[in-house]
């Protein structure tokens, strides 16, 4: 493709996906959609929240975080504490759930992030189990019986806005230094600190930001389910976000978005088959690694498709008519 | 919890010790089972670096294999043990060749991943079949208990400690006395150069899988014994806190395990007498943090430096 039709075949998705966004909501706002699709739709915002910002830590930093559901729980409570508690309007109680997880993730990062791979897995798992039981025991998060009562703040549209900026913060993130030395850190984590990257305080800052808007998924989610217990924050609940980051692609946002509206609505369609679903998951777990390791995605982006914003000027032209060989 | 009520009276001191002395036998007990599920995770971890998140799972097929095999084929203990042990290195070895080799070269990552998504296979496909609800393991040891100074020590007990120990004699003779064994230490400590030595590598790594996934089999028939139920999920906890029972005493190093897996036990039985049992799964995480920490290499760890 031209860089002309390609800019063109970009403009024209772009406007399909805007415009399927809009019919479903302008659904969703004349009730045409009904109350159980748009359900389902909430929980794929919330989804796409939790799937992108765990893709930050596990697929932009490299860091294999197995606890995210700790993070969402930690929001999810203590959103619904202040709710009910303190009854604080709704914007600012998402805000004070995503500062209190990004300080929980920000102490569980600071002593855990110094170690590597399978030991950093096993230690967030960990941690995210502590969450729990912790959750578990305390009087006022109702212990074993959940925590009720909660108003039901979480419309469509609000899901979708925190869903859309989620992705315009993150899509940033990726985009700017800080970015850069994350990659940097997942490509080669000896070399980054060679080059003068402070590893350390960049992996924490991954690690907070992505406990952070987990948080706000936990927040988002408390205040739809309108109960909460600590059976939704398991190590499962863990496994499926994970899922949905590596079906997508680690490294990739575009992939997130779209294994996460994939993985929330397909288990839905296939109702019937529900006992199935865990086993699905294991095999495409698997299945994923076996075959395709990198996911839908990669580590490209659906922009990539369209191959926007590569060099197409002078030593565009001369590498391909050299046939890729320049000297 | 009464006996520590005394703790400030000379006298009476004998209580004191009483109970600990009973926490120290019930925490021995529980941790040699979770020293026979460390042993495998150690061994397969110094052998491919992988943090094999099956083996609890593995350890739950063994529980359901001999209560099959004692309930449906009237076995008697011993045979049914050795049929669950049998039958776990079967399926070790099969997830190992299936799931694991296709990996050998890949990221940490992708292993790591792979591994997760065998362990939960392994339990939703078992929790299809056998349905969630636990079931009672069949009697074969009627319940006696032996007063040995007002401390109880019952029979089963008696088991886990001689089963353990006898299969961890077994283990030690065949790591250091035997050919494969050696072959399993040089391929621990540098697999390229062993298989320059002629050894065959896939083969030894074969043999790992299985001895680990029969100690963990057994260790899930001990259990099925002596709390007396089993059950689809029952695989899960155990095996965590023996990972973290494998990394406390120095993951790769097999007497490491069995010592952190005794201290794990131990300390899990001491919280469980302390406080609130709803604790105790915080417990065994809280030591793998603090380990993980302070010193990641374990109790009877040497500390590798990282080379570039």
């Amino acid at each position: 493709m031209s860089p002309a039709s390609s800019r063109i075949a970009a403009w024209i998705a772009g406007a399909l996906a805007v415009l399927c966004l809009a019919l479903v909501n302008v659904g969703v706002y004349t009730y045409r959609i009904d109350f159980y699709f748009t359900g389902i739709l909430v929980v794929v915002m919330i989804n796409i929240i939790l799937a992108v910002s765990l893709n930050l830590i596990n697929g932009f930093t490299g860091q294999f975080s197995l606890g995210h559901a700790g993070f969402m729980a930690v929001g999810a409570y203590a959103s619904a504490l202040l709710t009910i508690y303190m009854e604080w309007p709704f914007p600012v109680v998402l805000i004070g759930a995503g500062i209190i997880s990004a300080l929980i993730g920000f102490l569980i990062g600071l002593p855990t992030l110094r170690l590597r791979g399978d030991y950093l897995a096993i230690a967030t798992l960990g941690f995210g189990e502590i969450v729990r039981v912790v959750i578990l025991n305390l009087k006022i998060t109702g212990g074993p019986r959940g925590l009720g009562g909660i108003a039901p703040k979480t419309t469509f549209f609000i899901a979708e806005i925190v869903a859309i900026l989620t992705v315009i913060i993150f899509s940033n993130i990726v985009k700017s230094s800080h970015g850069r030395a994350f990659v940097a850190i997942r490509e080669d984590e000896i070399a980054a600190e060679a080059m003068g990257i402070d590893t350390t305080k960049y992996k924490v800052l991954a690690f907070s930001i992505g406990a952070a808007f987990a948080g706000i998924a936990g927040a988002l989610f408390a205040h739809h389910q309108m109960f909460i217990d600590p059976r939704s924050f398991t190590f499962t609940r863990s496994i499926e976000i994970l899922v949905m980051v590596v079906l997508g692609g680690l490294g990739s946002i575009s992939g997130s978005i779209v294994a996460a509206t994939v993985l929330t609505i397909l288990p839905e369609a296939l109702r019937g088959i529900a006992q199935y679903r865990m086993i699905a998951y294991a095999l495409l777990l698997i299945g994923l690694m076996l075959i395709r390791p990198q996911g839908l995605f990669g580590t490209k982006e659906i922009g990539d498709l369209f191959r926007l914003g590569q060099r197409q000027g002078n030593e565009g032209r001369r590498a391909q008519a050299d046939g890729g060989e320049g000297q | 919890m009464a006996a520590l009520a005394f703790l400030g009276e000379g006298e009476d001191v004998a209580p004191v010790i009483q109970e600990i002395l009973q926490q120290l036998v019930n925490g021995i007990s529980l941790g040699s089972i979770y020293a026979l599920v460390a042993l495998g995770y150690t061994m397969v971890y110094g052998i491919i670096k992988l943090i094999n998140f099956a083996h609890g799972d593995i350890y739950m097929i063994g529980a359901f294999t001999g209560y099959f095999a004692i309930k449906i084929f009237h076995l008697p203990f011993l045979p049914a043990l050795v049929v669950a042990m049998v039958v776990a290195a079967c399926l070790g070895i099969l997830i190992e060749r299936l799931a694991y080799r296709p990996l050998r070269n890949s990221t940490r990552i992708a292993a790591l991943i792979t591994a997760i998504g065998v362990s939960f296979l392994i339990q939703n496909v078992a929790l299809l079949i056998w349905q969630p609800n636990p079931r009672a393991f069949p009697d074969v040891f009627p319940f006696r208990s032996y007063d040995l100074w007002g401390v109880y020590i019952d029979n089963r007990q008696l088991l886990i400690l001689g089963v353990s120990v006898l299969l961890m004699i077994v283990l030690h003779y065949v790591v250091h006395y035997t050919n494969i064994g050696r072959a399993m230490r040089a391929v621990a400590l540098d697999d390229d150069a062993a298989r320059l030595m002629g050894i065959d590598v896939d083969k030894v790594i074969s043999f790992t899988f299985a001895i680990g996934s029969a100690l963990a089999a057994a260790g899930g028939v001990l259990v099925g014994v002596y709390y007396n139920r089993i059950d689809p999920m029952m695989g899960t906890m155990p095996g965590l806190k023996a990972f973290v029972a494998a990394v406390l005493g120095g993951i790769g190093i097999i007497p490491g395990a069995m010592l952190g897996g005794l201290v794990m036990g131990v300390a899990e039985v001491m919280v469980v007498a302390l406080t609130e049992s709803t604790w105790k799964d915080a417990v065994a995480f809280a030591i793998l943090i603090i380990i993980l920490l302070v010193r990641p290499a374990g109790i009877m760890g040497r500390r590798v430096r990282e080379k570039v």
